[in-house]
């Protein structure tokens, strides 16, 4: 079936969708799956629907930045792996690629959610630096809600690596018990304008119809930590106002989704 | 001192435990996933679609493209810069090699199926893993194929021949070699063959030899996973 952008456009007008969902629905099901590989620190795999992306992270002892000498550091990449869409070709990442992990990256940086100066091991020296990859495995839309969800996962089932006390090597094999310092937890919510009319969680097919869209994370108690607006129609500061209430109140039911598979 | 008893304690013929899944992958034609131990492979095809640029098309027969990559998390040690390197790009195209000649290429001319394989995890048998998950994704893609596919490391562990070595193994103190194996399932023949570390003839032979048992049994769960797919449909 091609559905084309003006049957979606036409069907938003009437607050419909074309798989019957209410306009500020995600889709069924939402699962979270933890610990997916044991080669990472922590990892996860998030499915919405049938979006699908894994999230890992790796720690690394670096040498501290000149800059924030009692710091260590965090940084978030993602990989639209060929794998998961029919339209991604292997090569150096798209700007679509760059554009999710910066907007991942910031709503987890700006919200100050890893206490980079727990990270800290030597001040001047040296202290562990946070990698989190985002992985799509089946794009089928709203890839910015599933890698912030994934990648909060990941970041949430982290442990640090054991360290020999004597040559200060890193042993991956084998994991301590403790934590990441994660002392907020900020998830990103998309909000599509199609046609005058706010929705979420699109399809693959619903993203080729939106006139603008706006990315806002944020954190436990709602502060918002990352806006990323895409899209080349403009937004008025009361629809600005609109999507942010939206994106709260979305932000409140991934994070009750996501404490389900926590427990 | 012999190798007897093995790392993890499995008979000398006795493979990893293995899952495997077909469809997997919703977007891709065909997609499987195939675990062997702790790695894991998920595989995806798309295709029969155009080739592109077009010098590259063949009247004749069509063209697969393999694409094997290790996600940055999935190494036992430090994370792997994502992109791509020599080892990646070798392994593509023994994977090319090993599946080719079960595939009847001239059902597609001027065409590509492209494959990609990504893996999440790893803990030695990489190449083995993802010859075994992709067989199963062409098979569900509707590739018209002659032969199965399935695949499995052999090697030789100070002396001793073994199925299915994992990273312990591999780097077991002592002489070891580790022979990665490809054999189509009705005429036996090997369609991958690679090997590191040392190893005599005679011995050789007999990792062949057994090679035969243990791809059946991985040929069996493959066998397995996509009759319990096409049951669904």
């Amino acid at each position: 079936m091609i559905v084309n952008k003006d049957t979606i456009s036409e069907l938003a007008a009437q607050n419909k969708r074309l798989d019957g969902r209410s306009l500020t629905e995600y889709r069924k099901p939402i699962n979270v799956e933890l610990n997916i590989s044991w080669t990472a620190e922590g990892s996860s795999k998030v499915q919405i629907g049938n979006t699908i992306v894994m999230a890992g992270v790796k720690l690394s002892i670096e040498k501290t930045y000149n800059d924030t000498p009692n710091e260590g550091g965090i940084m978030v990449n993602a990989e639209l792996l060929p794998l998961s869409n029919p339209d991604y070709e292997p090569g150096p990442p798209s700007i679509k690629a760059i554009e999710l992990a910066r907007v991942i990256d910031r709503g987890i940086r700006e919200a100050k959610a890893v206490d980079l100066k727990k990270l800290c091991i030597t001040p001047g020296e040296k202290a562990w630096f946070v990698i989190v990859d985002i992985i799509t495995i089946n794009d089928d839309g709203n890839l910015f809600d599933a890698a912030g969800l994934a990648a909060l996962a990941a970041l949430k089932s982290a442990f640090y690596p054991t360290v020999n006390k004597e040559t200060g090597a890193i042993d991956y094999k084998h994991k301590t018990k403790e934590k990441l310092p994660l002392i907020k937890e900020p998830l990103p919510v998309t909000i599509y304008k199609v046609n005058n009319k706010l929705l979420v969680d699109p399809t693959l097919e619903e993203e080729g119809a939106y006139d603008a869209r706006l990315t806002v994370a944020t954190d436990d108690d709602g502060t918002i930590s990352a806006l990323q607006k895409g899209g080349t129609e403009p937004l008025t500061a009361e629809e600005i106002s609109q999507i942010i209430d939206l994106a709260q109140a979305k932000a409140r039911f991934l994070r009750s989704e996501l404490d389900k598979f926590l427990k | 001192m012999a190798y007897t008893k093995r790392v993890d304690g499995r008979k000398i013929d006795e493979l990893r435990p293995m899952d495997a899944k077909v469809g997997v992958i919703p977007n891709a034609d065909g997609s499987a996933y195939f675990k062997m131990g702790n790695t894991i492979a998920y595989a995806a095809v798309y295709g029969p679609r155009e080739l592109f640029p077009k010098f590259l098309q063949d009247p004749k027969k069509g063209v697969i493209r393999c694409h094997y990559s290790m996600m940055p998390f999935s190494g036992s040690g430090e994370r792997i810069r994502p992109g791509g390197n020599r080892r990646s790009q070798e392994i593509s195209m023994v994977m090319n090699n090993a599946l080719e000649p079960v595939i009847d290429l001239s059902a597609f001319p001027n065409a590509v199926v492209d494959i990609f394989v990504d893996l999440p995890q790893t803990d030695a048998g990489t190449r083995c893993a993802a010859i075994s998950a992709v067989a199963m994704a062409l098979a569900h893609a509707g590739i018209p194929m002659k032969d199965m596919i399935s695949s499995v490391a052999m090697g030789e562990v100070d002396g001793t021949v073994v199925a299915d070595l994992n990273y312990d193994e591999e780097s077991y103190p002592a002489i070891v070699s580790d022979i990665p194996i490809a054999m189509t399932h009705n005429t036996k023949e090997i369609t991958l063959l690679q090997m590191d570390g040392e190893i005599s003839k005679p011995q050789l032979m007999k990792a062949l030899e057994m090679a035969k048992l243990a791809t059946e049994k991985v040929y069996a769960l493959q066998k397995k996973a996509l009759l319990e797919k096409f049951a669904k449909e």
